[in-house]
């Protein structure tokens, strides 16, 4: 179930005319400000290592500048690393020749764009089978494919229209439609909701996640907007000015922030909407179980709590979804994990 | 002597000046003897079909001719006020005893453009694709703007003698910049995202030219070709100078025995030409960016 699909060690990417002496500057620990102010060269990625679990959502996050849109492009290599290795079951990305890369590109792999990079010449059909126009499939069989994913994504009706005539949100549903066609196992997002209003943002997460369910690819999601992070990521990966700060469960960034900048960034987050009963509860080890309260390990803390407060029970039994106790909620626990 | 030296620009010899320039004019006129036929060879095919479509225009029925330019104006443009405004002018046209040049003139206009065609956009296409191609392209392009005419036609008439192929060659030098400028510029101005997104979905580089480059580009290369009809039009009356026929000649012969109404007819003529070519093929332009047109919906 968790194997790792994709593989990102080591990665540097320094942009510059002479990268490759930048880097031993970078590898030395020349700082990211002194590296433009002395040498003239923009740190994009410093030591990356990053594994990505196959059928999950791995999120990384951060502000713009931090790095995040560059991660993503190395991943299917439109952008050259300096230094590092990115391997995706088993192969090494940076290793492969044109062909092969193209390859890979075409089969493995589909992107969706923060400005949608729709082709606005083509249809919203044309637009959506372009991947597979590429690969030179059967005219018939892309057509079906296309319209499947048209239709999945809500747009049926707007086959004919050109993107210009479409709003921000449906030219985005277009885009992953267009990537969702190609049908490859990773699917590269870079802050594919982010240009959207917030309404349609959320949409188009449930969108995303409920098509997840289904699908289960290995989702590399960018983002700069925390609470989207955390609704979709399995796993969050946290970049500031090209260097990965921290990367876990959504709750352990929470709960556990490794730095000041990864702290200051979830403070004001609501806890009770993001923390699921099974990451915070503690082992059974005798504890008075009578007058418990049971919730499902998966709960977030918000759909019990009001049930904790007007009940006021003893104590609270985690179960699993087999209906086995795996834990115990205390409420001092609970007030713990809520207060600020 | 150091007052000579700087009122006076010290320039070669007389002697040497015209040693110079005579060894440059003996080698070329031997280069055009050793080779003037094989070029001449080379332009064959080019002349065949010249003559071939002149005569098709001038020898076939006139009501056929004018019937088959409408249609095509019609289908080009899609506007009846351009068609009925091309018709009223090829009918004046004729009714002024000019039919006969005006089909001459369209039909070297008409291969200069295809000629100019078919060679700018490729040479646009490896200007957009090389940053060397363009360092070298682009003075030419520049030389062959500025450069007066007059000066390229002496070696072209030394090569080829005076007919239509030096006319031809004369106006295609003359009319192809523009095309292969805004060919370069309209691939260029591709909007990277989007060629990134052909990236990501392994688009090799033929695909991305033919789908994405050279069709985003089209509005663009279509103001190119009507800059390059434009162009070839106002070459036709230095054209007839070294035997083009068309409607340059009786501009030509208006001049030189200042007949004012024979110029005045003849330019219209050319004027008339000029307005049905650019009406219709900017018409068609637009029409090619239907993604363009329409509100959100």
């Amino acid at each position: 179930m968790s194997e790792i699909k994709i593989q990102i060690k080591n990665l540097y990417k320094i942009f510059g005319k002479n990268s490759k002496s930048a880097l031993e500057k970078v590898k030395d620990g020349v700082n990211k400000d002194e590296l433009l102010e002395k040498y003239n060269h923009v740190l994009g990625l410093k030591d990356i290592n990053l594994d990505i679990k196959e059928k999950s959502i791995q999120v990384v996050m951060g502000l713009s500048g931090s790095g995040k849109s560059t991660l993503i492009r190395h991943i299917n290599r439109l952008i050259e690393p300096t230094d590092g290795s990115v391997v995706v079951d088993g192969d090494d990305v940076l290793k492969m020749n044109d062909e092969s890369l193209r390859n890979f590109r075409r089969k493995k792999t589909a992107m969706v764009f923060q400005r949608f990079a729709l082709l606005p010449h083509k249809t919203v059909l044309q637009n959506t089978l372009f991947g597979l126009h590429i690969q030179n499939i059967d005219e018939n069989e892309a057509n079906t494919r296309a319209r499947k994913w048209i239709d999945r994504v809500g747009l049926s009706g707007y086959e004919e229209k050109y993107p210009q005539h479409l709003s921000g949100g449906m030219q985005q549903r277009v885009g992953l439609a267009r990537a969702l066609t190609n049908d490859g196992e990773i699917l590269l997002m870079d802050e594919a909701f982010s240009a959207l209003d917030p309404l349609i943002r959320k949409d188009m997460q449930d969108i995303l996640l409920e098509l997840q369910d289904e699908l289960h690819k290995t989702v590399v999601f960018i983002t700069h907007d925390l609470d989207e992070a955390l609704k979709i990521g399995d796993r969050i990966a946290i970049l500031k000015d090209g260097i990965m700060d921290q990367e876990g469960i959504p709750a352990d960034i929470l709960l556990k922030p490794k730095t000041k900048y990864v702290k200051d960034f979830v403070e004001d987050v609501n806890r009770a909407r993001v923390i699921k009963a099974k990451h915070i509860m503690s082992t059974i080890n005798g504890q008075d179980i009578s007058n418990a309260m049971v919730v499902n390990q998966d709960d977030f803390i918000d759909r019990f709590i009001d049930k904790v407060i007007s009940e006021k029970p003893n104590c609270i039994i985690v179960k699993d979804k087999q209906d086995k106790n795996v834990g115990y909620l205390s409420s001092t626990r609970l007030a713990e994990i809520l207060k600020r | 002597m150091e007052k000579l030296f700087l009122s006076e620009f010290p320039e070669l010899s007389r002697e040497t000046l015209r040693f110079i320039k005579k060894g440059f004019d003996t080698s070329y006129r031997a280069f055009s003897r050793e080779y003037g036929d094989t070029i001449e060879a080379v332009f064959d095919p080019v002349l065949y079909f010249l003559v071939w479509f002149e005569k098709l225009l001038q020898n076939s029925p006139w009501p056929l001719v004018l019937i088959c330019f409408l249609a095509i104006i019609y289908f080009g443009s899609r506007k009846i006020s351009v068609t009925v405004g091309s018709l009223f002018a090829f009918l004046l046209i004729g009714i002024f005893g000019m039919w006969e040049d005006t089909m001459s003139t369209v039909s070297i206009i008409g291969v200069c453009t295809l000629l100019s065609i078919g060679i700018g956009i490729p040479v646009g296409v490896l200007m957009a694709k090389s940053e060397r191609a363009q360092r070298i392209c682009t003075p030419i392009l520049d030389v062959m703007q500025t450069m007066p005419s007059f000066v390229y036609l002496i070696p072209v008439v030394m090569l080829l003698g005076i007919g239509k192929i030096p006319g031809l060659l004369a106006v295609v030098i003359y009319a192809i910049p523009p095309i292969i400028r805004l060919t370069n510029l309209g691939i260029r101005e591709v909007d990277s995202e989007v060629l990134e997104a052909a990236d990501a979905f392994g688009a090799n580089p033929r695909q991305k030219l033919f789908q994405i480059q050279l069709p985003l580009a089209l509005p663009t290369i279509f103001a190119g070709i009507n800059q390059t009809i434009m162009m070839a039009l106002a070459m036709v009356v230095i054209a007839s100078m070294i035997g083009v026929k068309g409607l340059g000649q009786p501009v030509l012969k208006a001049i030189t025995n200042q007949y004012f109404a024979m110029g005045l007819f003849n330019g219209l003529a050319i004027v008339a030409l000029a307005i049905i070519f650019d009406r219709v093929s900017q018409s068609f332009g637009h029409r090619i960016q239907q993604h363009r047109s329409g509100a959100r919906e």
